[in-house]
């Protein structure tokens, strides 16, 4: 006799996280971000110093394992003596706010613009398509910089900036998914049953549009970092003395001779974590969505 | 193909109008008198500020200021700077030429660079090639470029003093501007050196605006490639006996590369809002850094008028782009 062993099919996630683990890649940007995650919400217990902290006595001080360095500021300090590691952590809390803000800011509304156009379609959509298309015209950043200008410098109103250049792109995948649903059998099944317009739009349809917004939002994660740590830069996102990464890149630029590491660890962090959401938005999508792998 | 064209340049009409309401309206938002800015703290007679604000007209009523935005547009007057009175569109050409060599050659790095890296990470699938390539591409695509220009600079220029810090050209040369293009100009002027001194502060810049471009054309070159070996007529070119650099150079490349250059064409807008932190790195007198002095300086017009010309840069590429690819793929230019 043969033992016939009936296993139950894996649930959905189990199954996304089967296809997940399978990318070194993605799973290397998720611990990246969990652990960034971590040290954002208690900055305040694992940074060796307050941010502000100034210690006169150690100005531009190098790093650690560098000659004259002290294991008192890993990372060395900066130009009025603050601890760089301290300054360093407390800004991932603020990256991360920001693309949690852009991000959540941007799918509201181009969610909610998508549904409208690709829901209604006619008069609705062109309206929305053709304003979308405006945003879209310009160069990102440009219109980023061009908000920023309008609203007046500060970390807020980055954010809000950059969620004005990103709601073009939600907003053109969810209208595009709805078009896709929207005749298909079991909406209209729904409509029979007497559904109201909000919840074909919200309960029926959206769901099944969740696939490529989720993807799109943790890259979406990337670009709100980058382009708040440009608007940093620039002078037109977070002011002196925030510990914004690009913020603090832009008032060390005077000392990019004499101490490298004042220039090299804030950019650097940018880009890991940057990195860290694109490794994890690659895995999502090969995971959640094979048709959008390219 | 007509029809075609017809609709897209159609097309193209409501938006660019959308986008001079939105420079119009969008600038007049941004906080800060513009007449204060130019005379400074100092206090001014309000008789002499009226006048002024009417001669610039900026007492009229904010339609009817759009409106006569609007028919100067139309007519090539969009304004004057408020700082160097000089006409924007003068003061863009001037500074557009430099923004687009420097594009050209950052696209040319870009395309160097990026094209054998994808064909050869399609080649040799999944070895270690391939992976270096793809891990490459991803942090190129992750890079913060202004750091990544500043990390060039401390390395090359200030530690091992190969290539210039900032600007065009060294101020021992004099160049006419013939083209605008520097390169081009120093090649045909007198001045002994002047090409190789522009050249050397090309490099920098163009590595730096090229590097994202590069990360996007690797990815793309590699994907397409794959796509285009795994066709039947590859299998049939293998059949033959043919050489594997034959393949890859005759018959794949030439068909992998028409999704290729749409992203290409695509990546101008990168570009645009590359140059704009890359000249303000490296002192690059281009639109960029124009745009960005146009902002601190509170000079409406000269932002206003670079807003739109860069809109309309991005809008006409674009544009070039789809009917190209409307014409390499009639599936495109029937569809509906």
């Amino acid at each position: 006799m043969t033992d016939l062993v009936l296993k139950a099919p894996p649930g959905p996630w189990a199954e996304f996280w089967g296809h997940f683990r399978r990318n070194k890649g993605a799973v290397l940007g998720l611990v990246i971000v969990l652990a960034l995650s971590f040290v954002a919400i208690f900055a305040d217990f694992v940074a060796p110093y307050d941010p502000a902290e100034q210690f006169r006595d150690f100005v531009l001080l190098p790093p650690a394992w560098v000659e004259g360095g002290s294991w008192a500021f890993p990372l060395g300090t900066d130009d009025i003596g603050r601890d760089m590691l301290s300054r360093l952590i407390h800004g991932a809390r603020l990256s991360l706010f920001i693309g949690l803000l852009v991000v959540t800011l941007s799918l509201v509304v181009g969610v909610a613009l998508g549904l409208l156009a690709g829901f209604y379609g006619g008069a609705s959509d062109t309206l929305i398509a053709r304003f979308m298309d405006i945003l879209l015209a310009l160069p990102s950043l440009l219109l980023a910089i061009v908000v920023a200008a309008i609203l007046g410098p500060g970390l807020v109103n980055a954010a809000i900036a950059v969620s004005v250049v990103i709601v073009p792109h939600y907003a053109r995948l969810t209208r595009a998914s709805v078009m896709a649903e929207r005749g298909r059998e079991y909406v209209t099944a729904a409509r029979l049953a007497g559904a109201s317009d909000a919840r074909l739009m919200l309960v029926t349809i959206l769901p099944n549009c969740a696939a490529p917004l989720i993807v799109q939002a943790t890259l979406g994660f990337s670009t709100a970092i980058l382009d708040a740590a440009a608007l940093g830069f620039l002078g037109l996102g977070a002011q002196p003395p925030t510990p914004e990464w690009g913020t603090m890149l832009s008032s060390s630029l005077q000392f990019l001779q004499r101490a490298w590491w004042v220039v090299t660890f804030p950019g650097m962090a940018i880009l890991i974590t940057v990195l860290a959401f694109n490794l994890m938005g690659d895995g999502l999508r090969d995971a959640l969505d094979p048709k959008l792998k390219r | 193909m007509l029809k075609f064209i017809a609709t897209r340049i159609a097309l193209l009409i409501p938006t660019f109008l959308g986008v001079t309401l939105l420079a119009f309206f969008l600038i007049r938002l941004v906080p800060g008198d513009p007449i204060e800015v130019r005379l400074g703290e100092r206090g001014i007679d309000p008789a002499r500020l009226e006048e002024m604000r009417a001669q610039l007209g900026l007492d009229k009523p904010l339609l009817e200021q759009y409106a006569d935005y609007l028919a100067g547009v139309l007519t090539g007057d969009l304004g004057r700077s408020l700082i160097t009175q000089t006409p924007v569109l003068d003061e863009f050409a001037e500074l557009f030429p430099a923004t687009i060599e420097l594009s050209l050659c950052a696209i040319l790095f870009a395309l160097i660079i990026g094209l054998p890296a994808g064909v050869l990470a399609a080649v040799k699938r999944g070895g270690p090639l391939d992976h270096g390539v793809m891990a490459a591409s991803l942090t190129g695509y992750s890079m913060p470029i202004f750091w990544w220009g500043l990390l060039l600079i401390l390395f090359f220029s200030v530690i091992l003093g190969w290539t210039p810090v900032s600007g065009r050209l060294s101020a021992a040369y004099y160049v006419e501007p013939v083209t605008g293009f520097l390169l081009i100009d120093s090649w045909m002027s007198e001045e002994e050196g002047a090409f190789l001194d522009a050249l050397h502060h090309l490099v920098l810049p163009s590595i730096v605006l090229g590097t994202i471009p590069l990360a996007v054309i690797a990815r793309m070159t590699r994907s397409s490639m794959l796509e285009v070996l795994g066709e039947d007529y590859i299998r049939t070119a293998r059949a033959k006996g043919l050489g594997l650099f034959r393949i890859v150079g005759l018959h794949a490349l030439r068909n992998a590369m028409i999704p290729v250059a749409t992203v290409i064409g695509l990546q101008v807008g990168t570009l645009l809002a590359g140059a704009i932190l890359t000249e303000t790195i490296f002192a690059w007198p281009g639109i960029g850094k124009w745009l960005i002095e146009s902002i601190n300086r509170r000079d409406y017009p000269a932002l206003q008028g670079g807003v739109l010309l860069v809109a309309c840069v991005v809008m006409l590429v674009n544009l070039a782009v789809d009917l190209l690819y409307g014409l390499l793929n009639p599936r495109i230019r029937h569809a509906k």
